[in-house]
């Protein structure tokens, strides 16, 4: 009888204090709203976040800093959602164990950005049903992770940072297999897998709904799954960005023998990502693919960044934080735009390394030139 | 002689009081806690926009389904896709359930065999099925079995207008015609005058009976056949530029998770069989054979009634992991309920209604199965040893 009595009472205050201890919980949400809308009081902010080595950043940023921004820099590095499956835009090497793409780049900017060290990011590979849920709960900093930008996900995933690669979905078929294949029209009652969780799922069955064609869909939930599949034979196409495509058919064992098609299904503007709740940490993942896009008009590489601190065009200086303090407002250092030339090059030299002409991929820029040189990329002015 | 003093004992030493008073208390405390979670999640949901509500259910879900029970296209709605992708679960959960009992007891019979080869294979069976992860399985038998199957230009041949290839199997499909009624009808009268028959061939002398009701089975329905003319056609699948097109389709994503999942539980069964088999007393299987029965009546009269107790309740669990283990679908492509929700849940933006919509749903079929097994298992218990 005492045994029990004992017992209880044990329980009662093992459940209060569990009870105690998860009740600062709520008041974190509330403290971030504050944060965002009046933009000043940055001390409860920092306070209620866990308590960690600060950055060895050399002077305290000028401006409060968002909650989420705040707690990356608490944190010490940058945590980056990625693709781990398509080379040339988020592959993970698996000889060197290296994450290498043209979305990795961004995120090795924005950690250059925000802490002036190319490696003080956390890699998380995500896949594509994973990547809305760990964007909207904040368990990562930004996706950057060949993401297409649409209505849906800014308003329940998070906020798009900007386009860094225009595409377009496209099919691509075994040439060898079905060398008749030309059009969507052609791919009457074929198989044709698909990765879930994508828009493609989607444009693929509006198209074909389009054509009055009908078609069955083998859907898988990786990138490898499916383009297994494929390769096994179990679909006469595959369909995903272009780009997906071409990176992924240099990975197959017979990369000539495949054809994409000259289709392209839909619009895929795909860009980085970031959290909701945090204008401020928004504005850095935009301002660095700004600044990337800026110096290749402007001509800074990473090779004349330091002849071009010299420059006269005042263009050139407010953009490399010569003159001018547009660094302030982003809470960010004055020459963090060099440190992000220096470290990763600017739009046009990423491309390049990825993508380019001396890369498998040899994807063309097409639309992905620069505004003034035909294509459609274009940033706003550091001004 | 003095009275027994009868004190009345304070209400804060009286078990009666202090027992309930526990309870309330505990009961109170479990509701508080469980309200301020509640709070929490919808506090933390609304700050990041995510909807608590089942609206997204009447939208419509824009994607298609390679194959489903019921009839479903990209126009129909997310609560439309989330039932085709339940009765694809249905299906591979009932049909997985049934064959793995039966490779089950078959195997775990065969683990008790007086012949060496026969419980040294099926040992080797159960041991490397239950060793290894259910995903890999999958991933083995999909890819490397059902995608290794000869090609749409290779097809296998079959008679009776039966195609395999690694797009699967293809059988021709019967269809109702207008004298389906008619038949469906015989067919009826012939299961019920063969289950009342086959239920009085137990009585004693009546044994004949049995093979009445198996004849009644087979040539009533065959009768009826004959009076209705035709009352099925068959669909037989023809070869298209790319798949063969009609008659029924047994998708390699289908067969290889069928296979997987049944392979795997049989295993696990097996030895749920092998338990409830040695738990029958060594008495009853000498006083069986010393009566002079042979083996196969031993199991079937004595072994098996008896064993069944100890073997029903695990075997609900196993049907239960069968039916859950069945979610592995989405990584070989199979389009079941957990497939379904995570393209829904992507695609709507709003994964916890999704999510706890699959939750409910897995656990309503959890509970079925278990309340039907627990009525079967309470007609197997006896009373008293």
């Amino acid at each position: 009888m005492k045994n029990l009595v004992l017992v209880s009472v044990l329980v009662l205050v093992a459940l209060i204090v569990v009870a105690c201890t998860s009740a600062p919980a709520p008041s974190a949400p509330q403290v971030v709203k504050e944060t965002v809308i009046v933009q000043a009081t940055a001390a409860p902010a920092v306070a209620t976040k866990p308590a960690a080595p600060p950055a060895a950043t050399a002077a305290p940023a000028p401006v409060a800093l968002g909650a989420r921004f705040a707690a990356v820099k608490a944190r010490g590095k940058v945590v980056c959602g990625s693709n781990d499956q398509v080379p040339g835009f988020g592959f993970l090497d698996k000889a060197t164990g290296q994450f290498t793409g043209f979305d990795v780049d961004y995120c090795k900017a924005l950690a250059v950005a925000v802490f002036g060290d190319a490696k003080a990011i956390e890699f998380r590979p995500v896949n594509a049903a994973q990547r809305g849920p760990a964007l909207q709960t904040g368990e990562i900093d930004v996706l950057a992770r060949n993401t297409t930008w649409t209505v849906t996900r800014d308003a329940t995933w998070g906020l798009f940072a900007g386009v860094n690669f225009y595409d377009g979905q496209g099919m691509m078929v075994d040439a060898k297999k079905n060398p008749t294949v030309k059009t969507l029209k052609d791919l009457k009652d074929a198989s044709v897998c698909v990765q879930t969780g994508t828009t493609t799922e989607l444009n693929l069955s509006d198209r074909f709904r389009e054509e009055a064609v009908a078609f069955k869909p083998v859907v898988f939930d990786t990138a490898d799954a499916t383009f297994a599949a494929y390769e096994g034979g179990r679909c006469d196409a595959v369909t995903t960005d272009i780009s997906g495509l071409v990176a992924r058919r240099s990975l197959l064992k017979s990369p000539a023998d495949h054809k994409i098609l000259e289709v392209v299904m839909s619009k895929e503007p795909l860009g980085p990502a970031v959290p909701l709740g945090d204008a401020q940490w928004y504005n850095v993942a935009k301002w660095t693919l700004f600044a990337l896009i800026n110096a290749e008009e402007l001509g800074v590489t990473s090779k004349n960044v330091d002849e071009m601190l010299q420059s006269k065009n005042p263009d050139v200086q407010r953009l490399l934080g010569v003159t001018g303090d547009l660094h302030k407002g982003l809470g960010l250092e004055k020459d963090w735009v060099v440190k992000v030339i220096k470290a990763v090059g600017n739009y046009g030299e990423i491309y390049d390394r990825h993508l380019g002409p001396s890369t498998p991929l040899k994807l063309d820029r097409g639309i992905n030139k620069l505004w003034n040189k035909g294509g459609i990329l274009y940033a706003p002015p550091f001004r | 002689m003095a009275e027994p003093q009868f004190t009345r004992v304070p209400f804060w030493r009286d078990v009666r009081v202090l027992t309930i008073l526990t309870q309330v208390i505990f009961v109170v405390v479990v509701a508080l806690v469980a309200a301020f979670l509640y709070a929490n999640v919808s506090t933390a949901m609304r700050q990041r926009g995510l909807v608590n509500d089942f609206s997204f259910l009447s939208l419509e879900a824009g994607f298609e389904i390679g194959e489903a029970l019921i009839p479903y296209t990209a126009t129909d709605t997310y609560g439309q896709a989330l039932w085709a992708g339940f009765s694809n679960t249905l299906l591979v959960s009932v049909v997985g359930i049934i064959l793995s009992t039966i490779i089950g007891v078959v195997v775990g019979v065969a683990r008790l065999s007086s012949n060496w080869i026969v419980s040294r294979l099926a040992a080797i069976y159960i041991e490397l099925i239950r060793n290894t992860p259910l995903l890999v399985q999958l991933f083995f038998i999909y890819f490397g079995v059902f995608l290794t199957l000869p090609s749409v230009g290779q097809t296998l041949e079959f008679p009776g207008f039966i195609y395999a290839n690694q797009r699967g199997v293809f059988l021709p499909r019967p269809v109702p015609t207008s004298t389906s009624e008619t038949w469906a009808w015989f067919v009826v009268v012939a299961i019920i005058l063969a289950l009342a028959l086959g239920y009085l061939s137990t009585r004693p002398q009546a044994r004949r009976l049995g093979w009445v009701a198996a004849l009644v089975l087979i040539l009533l329905p065959a009768f009826g056949w004959l009076i209705a003319g035709e009352p099925l056609a068959f669909e037989i699948p023809v070869r298209e530029r790319f798949n063969f097109k009609g008659g029924m389709n047994l998708s390699p994503e289908f067969s290889a998770l069928l296979a997987g999942l049944v392979l795997y539980t049989a295993g696990f069964i097996a030895e749920v069989v092998r338990a409830g088999i040695l738990a029958v007393r060594r008495g009853q299987i000498e006083a069986a054979y010393s009566l002079g029965l042979n083996g196969g009546q031993v199991l079937r009269m004595i072994i098996f009634p008896q064993a069944l107790r100890v073997i029903v309740p695990p075997l609900t669990s196993q049907y239960l992991n069968l039916a859950k283990n069945s979610s592995l679908a989405i990584a070989i492509g199979f389009p079941d309920l957990f497939s379904i929700a995570t393209t829904s849940a992507n695609q709507t933006g709003q994964p916890v209604p999704v999510y706890l919509l699959v939750m409910a749903t897995y656990l309503a079929m959890s509970l079925f199965t278990s309340l039907l097994m627990n009525i079967y298992n309470r007609s197997v218990q006896v009373l008293e040893k």
